[in-house]
């Protein structure tokens, strides 16, 4: 069986509009999950070991589950449960932002943890809020080295989208799978899914590295 | 005797196991300079420390400027005071570190900027001409835009001063400031705390290993020796004439060494 070159061209603007709502959905998703890790990350230092024990809990109980499994319970369970009814397009955001928010926040966790001690004894001496604490002197220092970590996460939730597939989003993978069960011909959507993550990575990848040079620049 | 800035009163503090500071008395007067002085672990650090809530005490109450810092008065008994109690209190403190803990990420005026903005709502140019200021106080006027990363040691030292002076603080507690600096680098940041006192009504306190500063600086030497005081009194009679045998063996083994 040969690459119908032909029947690839004829594809590609249907590929390329779920491309579309794969590009979406992992920068909703990335943001989500940016926004959700430093929100556990904070909590997990809360002087309230209630506070802090129940966010380690349920930071490594998602962090230990599947990701197909979270998306398949928000979409048909949770959501609804709670009087929404979400398309799979939300719910799909939802589950990889809340999924790699677990994993940003191990990230945050680590940058947090290498701020040395004397930057918070400072901060008390000068009479700082918290508010205040964190927001010019901890995390302006703890999120310019984990960026690098921060992208590669990006990448990754980039690289499992296709998993909304199984939620039938129209992100790329389930437009290929349909085309091909309409034609059985799966090569040619499916090396054109392939081929489009593949720059996609190269080009995100370049783009972080682009980012982490512009600050260290600006860091010294 | 007035009411004292900073009083002690029956102050303890445990690690473990381990009593740092057992039962310290010790009023300390307004605009008063007090060197500590003494060998590692008899607690001279943790004194200052406790002063600015950076450690908790297992005992006693910290009184500054007349009014109880560790604990408030509810019902006509002291019970521990809560976070904004202390922070209310503290405001009255400054503090200058051994390893300077400058926020790298500021340039020395917005080091000096911060805290004034954030925690006393100055606005923007009333905190950076009160910056500016201090940091030509401090011989560093022409430096104000330079990040800690581009200073020197004593220089950083001397922005950490304008830092804490900013606050206008009526206390302020010196952690072995000179430390951490090359030799050559200590002359110029004793120059600036010489001027502080002089200049300034502040009540000063320093833990400090430059005998020869303490002597000429401090109006009473108080020596810790194992979490308490050992010996204190006007500089001339403890250097010239110490009466505890802790004391004496301890100036000497450090006046051979410097």
């Amino acid at each position: 069986m040969s690459f119908d070159w032909a029947y690839a061209l004829e594809i590609l603007p249907l590929l390329a509009q779920a491309a579309i709502v794969t590009i979406e959905a992992t920068l909703l998703g990335f943001v989500l999950a940016a926004i959700l890790g430093l929100a556990f990350a904070l909590l997990r230092m809360a002087p309230n070991l209630f506070v802090s024990g129940l966010t380690a809990t349920v930071v490594e109980f998602i962090r230990s589950t599947p990701l197909l499994i979270q998306l398949f319970l928000l979409y048909f369970v949770v959501l609804p449960r709670i009087g929404i009814a979400p398309t799979a397009f939300v719910a799909g955001v939802f589950a990889l932002g809340i999924h790699y928010g677990t994993y940003c926040s191990e990230v945050y966790r680590a940058g947090l943890e290498g701020i040395p001690r004397g930057q918070w004894e400072a901060s008390v001496a000068l009479n700082l809020s918290s508010y205040h604490t964190f927001r010019d002197i901890i995390l302006p220092q703890a999120i310019p080295p984990v960026v690098p970590a921060l992208g590669n996460y990006l990448v990754a939730l980039f690289k499992e989208t296709p998993q909304l597939a199984a939620i039938s989003a129209l992100e790329l993978m389930s437009v290929a799978k349909q085309l091909g069960s309409e034609t059985f011909r799966y090569t040619e959507p499916i090396t054109l899914v392939g081929l489009f993550f593949l720059a996609m990575s190269l080009v995100s990848a370049a783009l972080i590295r682009l980012v982490e040079y512009r600050l260290n620049v600006r860091y010294r | 005797m007035s009411t004292p800035m900073v009083r002690f009163e029956g102050v303890s503090k445990r690690f473990g196991p381990l009593t740092v500071l057992d039962d310290l008395n010790l009023d300390i007067a307004a605009n008063e300079k007090v060197a500590i002085i003494g060998p590692s672990g008899s607690g001279k650090t943790t004194v200052l420390r406790m002063l600015m809530t950076l450690e908790r005490i297992d005992g006693g109450i910290i009184w500054i400027d007349g009014e109880p810092m560790t604990h408030v008065q509810r019902n006509g008994q002291m019970v521990p005071a809560d976070a904004a109690h202390l922070r209310r209190v503290r405001g009255k403190i400054g503090m200058v570190f051994q390893h300077f803990n400058l926020f790298p990420h500021m340039t020395a005026l917005k080091n000096c900027m911060e805290a004034p903005v954030t925690v006393l709502r100055l606005p923007k140019q009333e905190a950076e001409a009160r910056a500016a200021e201090l940091l030509d106080m401090v011989g560093l006027g022409d430096k104000k835009n330079h990040y800690p990363s581009q200073l020197s040691g004593g220089q950083q030292q001397r922005v950490a001063i304008a830092r804490a002076l900013a606050m206008r603080p009526k206390v302020m507690l010196f952690d072995e400031v000179t430390s951490a600096l090359d030799p050559e680098l200590v002359g110029e940041v004793l120059n600036v705390i010489r001027k502080l006192g002089k200049e300034h009504s502040l009540t000063m306190l320093m833990v400090t290993h430059q005998m020869g500063f303490a002597k000429e600086f401090a109006d009473r030497v108080c020596f810790f020796y194992q979490g308490k005081i050992a010996e204190q009194g006007p500089p001339q009679e403890m250097f010239s004439n110490p009466k505890n045998e802790r004391t004496r063996q301890f100036l000497r083994a450090v006046l051979e060494a410097g």
